[in-house]
């Protein structure tokens, strides 16, 4: 089964439109609960009980999230939407945007309902500009038809939503730098705690949540709580927005229900390109830790049987590699990521992130040496979790994953010079 | 909030400490002695817990956490040297070397670096990093700050000290990941009048004093306390000295004073000391031509010439004295003018309006702590460029208004400040009515001249504002600052704001203008003023009047005439004019040589022990920690071996020490008293529909030292004298396109360069007094006429 939340409107013409929302059953969540009065709380336990995590990386339970708001603390109060989408390998909350920008809108007025948020905002990456404009055309319908704005629907509830256009740094998607951001600094995470709950936009108790999580709450809100975890598996509630991508025939966003067999996973993304071999796959975005293709094929896609296999489903990016890729020059590719991305306000993370980007490029490159393996395991170790935010750990992560499973190929590198995969290794059948 | 906080109990490699909770865990274990190593925590400072440098291992925490911000709560376990801290802390020890270019043997910071010394404890001895290290180009801040910017360690300290210290945002960071590079984005010299702290707060060798850059090692130089001597605060310092010279000059903590804190001025100005007019040696003047004496003829003819005003002629016998002076020299010089038979003694050198406020005025001081100032929930601040002014008074005020203090300044132009405030900006001759708006919203209610102003103000909501704020205010304050005490309508200033105190309930204090402004006044160095500032009804000149009236002889002390006293065109031509007139100066200056008879070379501030009293009237006391220059002698002696020549009693002293033993015996009983102002016929002077000049005294202009210190003569402060005017008023004086102006004040008339500024009020032409440019005018409140130049 496919398409039921996210995507639940895909299959009709231009789904992107108020009115075809509506013939969905778009807005009547919203309306319910204005009309009702339900209260916060109820909402909350419903969400709780669906087992929806967090879809931005983390997975953490976003009704537990929810809850760290009182919603009748005095003052201001606000709700904002992740759609910075950075990481390499994850584009799903673009297609959110441009698909489903009313499931996302009503997901927001709710959960700004549920926490006492007036005012809404949703950071878009600066890249998405077709998507940006797609998310303000559906502001205006919501604003005109009265689903946003003052006293929405009679019932007294005033919210209003702004997109927020970012400028291209992957760091403003952790989500203290993108609140800096959205305030008009420079985008640099803060130091936590205080969390975003206590401490968050201007200041103020903010709920911050990725564009998945908070368009999948509509339909959580109309079928159930259990209904939606039942879609999925144990500790992995409901359905999931795969974006695969790699050496498959046919890369895109999926939306599938958690547990799905890897395998089903890639049949859906049309098999191996060329016939070739699976060699490894990254499954939860570029941070996360490669698993060897072999192993994978074994793997159902939710958080626990992920983790098990000692990597993370985090946002649900999937890049699939064939025989072609050298490992040292994919991990090359990523490692300069984060090399370039870091924020540089903290030293680790500055300074630990060129350094390994440093040592795999002069592997990369045919001048590494024998001690280099052991510097990349200790300098990764240096890193997590001696950081102001996560963008260490992610930096760190894939190279300690890469030295665990193809250890063998880096030592190749460091004693041939070259690569132990033919050709040029950049992964030919791209 | 932080009084009601409960006391936790945590455990420290094993030890038991109390604390508050809520408290950062660096501030428990620097409390208790334990060392953790950091870089970008600074206890001024917010945390930003960005160099990782102090990680510590806290019980059933998984990760090690930052102890600059990890909050204490009671029960808790934490390991500063535990393996896996060590290994936390080992860990970004070694990051923050690998770019680091280690070129301490030729880095200003070496041996007194922090990165050099923890690195000591935590670096490794050979770098695993093989590769390139970066390069950072150096931004040119100006002549203060040197930078060196390979070496930063983006802890950031340097930016949050301006933002949220000095208050204007200089540097920032720029730039992400390893190409974070602190600068000021578009390249200028800095503005700000602490810059000089970021040197300080930089724990590398990435910004660093730029006049002493690579003068001397760190371990070469000894250190000695002393104080500022500029302005009302007298920062506490350290002078470094090698070789008997002051290499530089860095903050000695106190928190009541300066906190960590100095201005530029305190901490360059050192460079006054060695500058190429010091003289060396006494002179005299034979027939109208210099030459180079030693002491004892040069103090025969001082004592001749000082000797001739002894007796009937006494009156006629006058004495200048630098309000920077020490208390020792200034209580001497009084006890040598009042020996000599003359009242006529004065160090209130810029003021002009000396008239009478009753038989028991105000003590000029502060009146309360310096520290009090941040406390103040609203203050009106009457004629201040306070940041210019008063730099770190100013930077106690802008923490009280961080903390939502209202502050309100009434001045002759808008000045530019760190904080938010109204800021009433009119001409000079508007300011009293301003004022008397004011106080007439507070329902002052007044008798005589003092009425009539005030029934003929207009309040408008804003004064009204000001009236209702003070009013409102627990802790308001009132202060009286450098273009107050300098307008020919002070006493009426003083009156309404006295009047306007008592009214509103606020402290009425003053921002004094030198040093030892308040010193001065308690070692009786002022005209109708003894010792313990006890009133005397004896004969007695005040400045003003001194050099108004023309007097037969004079003893100057510490003064350049033409740019410290109010009416420099005056002054130097009556003193040229006086038959004799002995120079204590450290300078040797062709205005001297035109007005002198006899110079004789005095030590300055570091080459003399001696006392300041500042504002908030604290005894500092100073040694003398180098010799002075060439044959300049402490002026304390050359005051006492003057006294002995003249054969004046009590001039026996053995140390400075016993100068002021003896003071403080006069002083007993003395207690700055909050006073009553009775203010007899006092009219309005300063009456013009026409322009009238604004004279402030830039910073860098303040006294004999800071003029004569190269590097700060270069910021963008310092200035040789300029006329502004706003755009209106220049097109109206026909001078939008003028490049140069000429100023005509009076019989006198200069020249200078046109700034134009919307500062500057409609009716206000700005034109700084105690700078050569406008040495040639005459009071720096008058009306002047403007014509294309
Ligand atoms: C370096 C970094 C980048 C991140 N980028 C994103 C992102 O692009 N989108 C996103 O939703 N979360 C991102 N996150 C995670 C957010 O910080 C945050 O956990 C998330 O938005 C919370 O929403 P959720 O609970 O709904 O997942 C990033 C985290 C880090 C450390
Ligand atoms: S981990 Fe990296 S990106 Fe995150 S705060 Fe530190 S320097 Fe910035
Ligand atoms: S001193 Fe704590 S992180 Fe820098």
């Amino acid at each position: 089964m496919a398409n039921e939340v996210c995507f639940r409107t895909l299959d009709l013409d231009r789904p992107w439109l108020l009115e075809q929302y509506q013939s969905r059953g778009g807005y009547e969540v919203l309306s319910r609960i204005l009309k009702e009065q339900t209260p916060p709380s109820e909402i909350i336990e419903e969400v709780k009980k669906s087992g929806l995590r967090g879809r931005g990386g983390a997975g953490f339970p976003t009704g537990v999230k929810w809850g760290f708001i009182n919603r009748d603390a005095p003052g201001e109060k606000y709700i904002v939407c992740n759609s910075d989408e950075g990481e390499p390998g994850t584009f799903k909350d673009r297609d959110i945007l441009r698909y489903n920008p009313h499931q996302l809108i009503e997901g927001m007025a709710i959960a700004a309902y549920v926490i006492g948020a007036r005012r809404g905002y949703n950071y878009i990456r600066g890249e998405f500009w077709e998507p940006y404009e797609r998310f303000e055309a559906a502001l205006e319908e919501a604003r005109e038809a009265g689903f946003l704005g003052d006293d929405i629907l009679g019932s007294g509830f005033d919210f209003e939503l702004h997109a927020h256009l970012g400028a291209g740094a992957y760091i403003c998607g952790e989500e203290t730098a993108l609140l800096e951001s959205i305030e008009g600094k420079k985008g640099q995470p803060r130091f936590k705690p205080p969390f975003p709950a206590q401490f968050g936009l201007y200041g103020r108790p903010t709920i911050i949540n990725n564009t998945e999580s908070l368009a999948s709450i509509p339909e959580i809100l109309r079928q159930g709580g259990d209904w939606f975890r039942e879609l999925g598996v144990e500790n992995s509630g409901g359905t999931k927005l795969f974006a695969v991508s790699g050496n498959v025939n046919n890369p895109g966003v999926f939306e599938v229900r958690m547990g799905m067999p890897f395998a089903e996973l890639l049949e859906l993304a049309g098999g191996m390109k060329e016939g070739r071999q699976l060699k490894a796959v990254i499954p939860g975005g570029s941070s996360a830790p490669v698993i060897p293709g072999a192993q994978m094929m074994d793997l159902t896609m939710d958080y626990d049987a992920i983790q098990k296999a000692g990597s993370m489903l985090g946002s649900g990016a999937v890049i699939v590699l064939d025989d072609s890729n050298c490992m040292v020059k994919v991990l090359e590719r990523m490692s300069y990521f984060y090399h370039e991305e870091s924020c540089g306000q903290c030293t680790p993370c500055r300074e630990g992130t060129g350094w390994l980007y440093r040592v795999v490029h002069r592997i990369e490159t045919g001048q590494g040496r024998p001690e280099d393996l052991d510097l990349l395991d200790d300098v990764a170790t240096k890193i997590p979790g001696r950081t102001i935010c996560a963008l260490g750990d992610a930096a760190a992560m894939p190279v300690s994953g890469m030295l665990r499973h193809f250890r063998d190929e880096f030592a190749y590198h460091v004693e041939h010079g070259r690569c132990m995969v033919g050709g040029n290794g950049n992964g030919n059948s791209n | 909030m932080s009084e009601d906080r409960a006391t936790v109990t945590i455990e420290v490699d094993g030890r038991e400490i109390q604390a508050k909770a809520g408290d950062m865990l660096i501030n428990v274990t620097d409390a208790a002695g334990i060392p953790i190593p950091r870089f970008c925590y600074h206890k001024k400072l917010s945390v930003a817990a960005n160099c990782r440098m102090c990680l510590v291992e806290v019980e059933n925490v998984p990760k090690p956490l930052p102890a600059c911000a990890t909050p204490v709560n009671d029960g808790m376990k934490v390991y500063t040297r535990s393996p896996k801290a060590i290994a936390a802390q080992k860990g970004t020890m070694e990051f923050l070397l690998i770019n680091h270019p280690l070129d301490c043997p030729i880095c200003d910071q070496g041996g007194e670096c922090e990165l050099q010394d923890v690195a000591m404890g935590y670096g490794g001895d050979v770098s695993r990093f093989v590769e390139a290290k970066r390069v950072v180009p150096n931004p040119d801040l100006g002549p203060l700050v040197s930078t060196d910017m390979t070496r930063c360690i983006h802890c950031t300290r340097c930016v949050r000290f301006g933002a949220e210290i000095a208050g204007i945002r200089e540097l920032g960071a720029t730039g992400r990941g390893e190409h974070m590079r602190i600068g000021t984005y578009v390249e200028h010299a800095l503005n700000s009048e602490l810059s000089g702290n970021i040197i300080d707060v930089c724990p590398v060798g990435a910004l660093t004093s730029k006049p002493f850059r690579f003068r001397a090692r760190a371990w070469e130089l000894t250190q000695f306390d002393g104080i500022a001597p500029h302005d009302a605060v007298g920062a506490n310092i350290h002078l470094h000295v090698q070789n008997g010279k002051v290499m530089r000059v860095v903050p000695k903590e106190n928190e009541a004073i300066n906190e960590t804190w100095i201005s530029d001025r305190d901490r360059f100005s050192y460079e006054g000391l060695y500058s190429s007019d010091r003289l060396m040696q006494p002179m005299l003047k034979d027939n109208g031509a210099w030459r180079e004496v030693e002491w004892e003829e040069a103090l025969e003819a001082a004592v001749n010439g000082l000797r001739a005003a002894m007796g009937s002629d006494s009156a006629q016998f006058g004495t200048l004295i630098a309000p920077t002076s020490t208390v020792e020299e200034l209580y001497l010089a009084q006890k040598l003018t009042r020996g000599l038979g003359s009242g006529n003694i004065d160090h209130r050198l810029r003021q002009t309006d000396f008239r009478s406020l009753g038989d028991h005025p105000p003590f000029p001081w502060l009146n309360g702590a310096i520290a009090d100032l941040e406390d103040v929930d609203a203050a009106l601040v009457i004629g201040s460029h306070t940041r210019k002014e008063q730099p770190l008074l100013a930077h106690r005020l802008r923490k009280a208004a961080l903390k939502g203090a209202y502050v309100a300044l009434l001045n002759p132009f808008e000045v530019p400040l760190s904080h938010d405030a109204e800021q009433i900006a009119v001409s000079p001759a508007s300011m009293v009515a301003e004022l008397a708006a004011i106080a007439k919203a507070a329902g002052v209610k007044a008798t005589g001249d003092l009425k009539k102003r005030i029934d003929g103000a207009k309040p408008d909501d804003r004064h009204k504002a000001i009236a209702q704020r003070l009013r409102d205010a627990g802790h308001g304050r009132i202060l009286l600052g450098n273009l107050a005490a300098a307008h020919p309508d002070y006493v009426l200033l003083q009156a309404l704001a006295s009047e306007l105190a008592q009214t509103v309930g606020a402290g009425l204090g003053y921002l004094p203008v030198a040093a030892n402004s308040v010193g001065a006044a308690i070692a009786g160095a002022e005209a109708g003023r003894l010792p313990g500032w006890k009133r005397t009804d004896a004969a007695a000149l005040d400045a003003g009047a001194m050099l108004e009236k023309g007097l037969r002889t004079y003893l100057i002390a510490g003064i350049d005439p033409e740019l410290d006293c109010a009416n420099p065109a005056g002054a130097v031509a009556t003193l040229a004019g006086a038959e004799c007139v002995v120079a204590l100066t450290a300078y040797r200056t062709p205005t001297l040589e035109q007005v002198a008879d006899v110079m004789l070379p005095m030590a300055l501030f570091a080459e003399t022990s001696g006392t300041y009293v500042n504002g908030e009237g604290t005894w500092q006391g100073a040694r003398g920690v180098v010799a002075p220059v060439g044959k300049a002698r402490p002026a304390w002696k050359i005051l006492r071996v003057l006294g002995n020549l003249l054969g004046l009693e009590g001039f026996d002293y053995e140390s400075a020490d016993a100068v002021r033993s003896e003071l403080e015996a006069e002083c007993e009983g003395f207690e700055p008293a909050a006073g009553e102002i009775e203010l007899g016929d006092a009219a309005l002077m300063l009456q013009n529909d026409g322009l009238v000049r604004a004279g402030d005294v830039p910073i860098y202009a303040a006294d004999t030292l800071v003029r004569r210190a190269g590097a700060l003569q270069h910021t963008p402060d310092a200035t040789t004298g300029f006329v502004s005017l706003n755009p209106t008023e220049a097109a109206r004086a026909g001078l939008a396109d003028a490049r140069e102006v000429r100023v005509t004040q009076g019989e006198n008339s200069v020249t200078l360069p046109l700034e134009i500024d919307p500062a500057v009020p409609d009716g206000c032409v700005r034109i700084p007094a105690g700078v050569p440019g406008s040495a040639g005018l005459g009071v720096p409140f008058g009306a002047v006429g403007l014509e294309k130049g």
